[in-house]
């Protein structure tokens, strides 16, 4: 890397010689659904992390609207996390609809 | 999923299909508009500006095109190739109206593949060949900020067809400019090496924007030069300033036009490559 | 560099026995589930899919090179619109499998590196060159018909992002697979000389395109523990096998005769006899003694370089921006 970062009084943070950051990409494929992770990709900045997701997973018409998010800001749960992350509402059955038996003449439920 | 059925219609994912909504949405750009020559709109320069405006957009894709594979990173193949692919659409539409309106009824192909060099009008910027990516961001930027200048307004052409070219080739022009200037500025501000390169490609290319200035083939049509041109100085003061770079005073361009079919050493090798195949194989049909 | 799927990146977050984490991974592959990214995985599995996922990536990659020197001389523009999307795909495709690839703690630079020095290999049909625009629609015909079989299987592999990039990837692999067999249909229909052009690159295409699916499987070493890790769902010569039973009858409607005297139907089995492939030529191709094998692996690995500049560039910028925004924030505060 040049030492132009220092010229301009800034200080000189170090080119990821590894290539540019990671994004995650999400999208919504149309109106009322949720935005859904669909891979990832590489850019240099944000909105390049934006313009690319279009040229990638947008080019046939899929999608409305797009999130780009950094890989390193997401927060994970970890594998072994998942007992009390996951575990609560399996025992709660009542949060689920199938849990109610509805006559099968009950119309539009 | 079945594999047993190695089947190419890979249609059945199941409910959660919506999220890979495959190749929806696509529409005939020109549905349902009129293809008559409206009263009062000269047919010979309407074929004359709908071809030189082709010209434009297959020689820019023809150049685009030898980016595939040598693009710097995979992600910017993708994007110069939808750009690539834009421009071509452009062109097929326009040449398919240059040859309704002109008399003889060309076809898009006869027009590209079967007229010699010296028939092209597109502009000579177009043909200068493929430079380093600093030099065709800074060209892919001065024609598209033209171009999407030219179809604002000729999107209220008098031609019904044309109008409709032009303002479904706003969309895709408004983000090829912004592709470009975007790369302008980070390569104008990048490092000390991209500077230079980014420099000196606007040194190069500056002195061919000049016959933008005065688009004899579009003006008929709505697209007033003056305009057009202080909305493309415009975009490259505005770009060269948020790149840290200054606009240098541009040197002469050779005399001629493309527009008069007055062209550079490298549109002829240009177009020999574009044709090659077809001209061998006259009567074969792809 | 961090990824929101990857790996685990220590013993120390899974405090758990190593037998039970062999367990349970065992249990999920023997119920048929997707092992995802932050899952405990043996390292052998790891291993075998990075070195398949990214051999996958960098086929795409390369694959770009046979066909797209043709898109600046396609035949007329409807042909050259296809075949600059198609091209495109494939790098599109490359991308979803590194993608695949970094959420098991690898990066795309390395494997981009490890191609361009020679060390990781991709498929060996990209080492034939293509002369005649014929190749354009064989290999859409052949190689991505080919990929197809080898590929909707793997639509179900065991690791869950390398299934996910499969489905997207299938699904264009179809489009390519058609667009390839149009071409060819409409050349069939065109002048004597388009019909000899056809066949001719059908002759040419249809060995390397056998030999896409691998050695045999008597002399596939990897072949049993990939099968069983459920990365792989079929022998090579299962696969194989499928990709004639499927050609033969397309060959027959398009007019073209497949290169095989010993190519027939048998009524017992239900499908096709044919003749074995010269293996000893995929040898000498994956060795690097195909036509084309240094020819594009230097292309790749110049345009690596000389994007050098670019990407540094961007990144400068990039770093810049942010110090700038601390700056503002800083004097904001």
């Amino acid at each position: 890397m040049s030492g132009a970062g220092q010229a301009n009084g800034v200080p000189d943070v170090p080119v990821d010689a590894r290539g540019w950051p990671m994004y995650e990409i999400f999208v919504r494929a149309k109106r009322g659904l949720n935005h859904v992770h669909v891979g990832s990709l590489h850019a240099a900045d944000d909105r390049m992390a934006l313009t690319h997701a279009r040229d990638l997973y947008t080019r046939r018409n899929e999608g409305v609207s797009v999130w780009a998010v950094r890989s390193e800001s997401i927060v994970a749960s970890t594998p072994d996390e998942k007992d009390p992350f996951f575990e609560p509402s399996g025992d709660k059955v009542y949060r689920h609809p199938t849990f109610y038996d509805i006559p099968d003449d009950v119309p539009h439920i | 999923m079945n594999d047993e059925r190695i089947s190419l219609a890979l249609g059945e994912e199941g409910p959660d299909d919506a999220r890979w909504a495959f190749g929806t949405g696509f529409e005939d750009p020109l549905h349902g508009v009129a293809t008559a020559v409206p009263a009062g709109v000269d047919s010979a320069r309407l074929a004359a500006c709908c071809a030189a405006l082709a010209d434009d957009a297959l020689v820019t894709a023809q150049r685009l095109a030898e980016w595939c594979t040598d693009a710097p990173e995979l992600e910017e193949e993708l994007a110069l190739a939808n750009i690539g692919l834009d421009l071509l659409g452009q062109a097929r539409l326009l040449y398919s109206r240059a040859g309704q309106v002109d008399g003889t009824g060309r076809d898009e192909d006869a027009f590209a593949y079967f007229r010699g060099a010296a028939d092209f009008r597109n502009v000579r910027l177009a043909e200068l060949p493929r430079g380093d990516f600093a030099f065709d961001m800074v060209r892919l930027l001065v024609l598209s900020a033209w171009r999407l200048a030219l179809f604002e307004r000729l999107a209220c052409a008098a031609d019904p067809v044309l109008a409709a070219v032009a303002a479904k080739g706003v969309k895709e022009l408004a983000y090829h400019r912004q592709f470009a200037a975007e790369w302008v500025v980070r390569l104008g501000d990048g490092t000390e090496e991209s500077r230079e390169r980014t420099a000196r490609a606007l040194v190069e290319v500056l002195p061919w924007t000049a016959e933008l200035a005065h688009d004899g083939a579009s003006a008929p049509f709505g697209a007033d030069g003056g305009e057009v041109w202080e909305a493309l100085s415009d975009v490259l003061r505005r770009t060269a300033d948020a790149a840290g770079l200054s606009l240098p005073a541009p040197a002469k361009a050779p005399a001629g036009t493309g527009r008069s079919g007055e062209h550079t050493e490298h549109l002829a090798p240009l177009v020999g490559e574009l044709q090659s195949v077809a001209r061998e194989h006259p009567e074969a049909r792809w | 560099m961090a990824t929101a799927e990857q790996a685990p990146t220590g013993p120390e977050e899974t405090p758990v026995e190593p037998a039970a984490l062999q367990r349970h991974f065992d249990e999920t592959i023997a119920r048929d589930q997707r092992i995802e990214p932050r899952d405990w995985m043996p390292e052998g599995y790891r291993r075998t899919l990075v070195r398949q996922i990214a051999q996958h990536a960098h086929s795409e990659v390369i694959g770009m090179q046979p066909e797209g020197d043709w898109i600046t001389r396609a035949p007329s523009l409807r042909r050259k619109a296809i075949l600059f999307a198609k091209v495109q795909d494939e790098a599109g495709h490359g991308l979803y499998l590194y993608s695949a690839a970094e959420t098991l703690g690898v990066d795309r630079a390395d494997l981009t590196e490890r191609l361009v020095d020679g060390r990781q290999k991709y498929s060996s049909i990209f080492n034939y060159p293509t002369p005649t625009y014929a190749d354009v629609g064989t290999i859409g015909w052949f190689v991505d018909g080919a990929a197809i079989c080898n590929q909707v299987p793997l639509c179900r592999s065991s690791y869950g992002p390398y299934a996910r990039a499969m489905v997207r990837i299938c699904k264009e692999e179809s489009f390519h697979q058609r667009q390839g067999y149009e071409l060819l249909l409409t050349m069939m229909r065109g002048t004597g000389d388009q019909r000899r052009m056809v066949q001719e690159s059908v002759d040419r295409w249809w060995w390397p395109s056998l030999m896409m699916f691998g050695p045999p499987d008597d002399d596939s070493p990897n072949s049993e523990r990939s099968m069983a890790w459920k990365i792989k769902r079929h022998s090579n010569d299962e696969l194989r096998q499928r990709f004639v039973d499927m050609t033969v009858p397309q060959a027959e409607r398009l007019g073209v005769t497949l290169p095989d005297p010993e190519l027939r139907w048998n009524e017992e089995r239900g499908r096709y006899d044919f003749g074995t492939p010269d293996f000893s030529e995929l040898q000498r191709v994956i060795g690097g003694e195909g036509p084309c094998n240094e020819e594009r692996v230097a292309r790749r690995r110049k345009a690596h370089q000389d994007g050098a500049w670019v990407r540094e560039a961007a990144a400068a910028h990039a770093a810049k921006q942010t110090s700038d925004r601390a700056a503002r924030q800083e004097a904001a505060a």
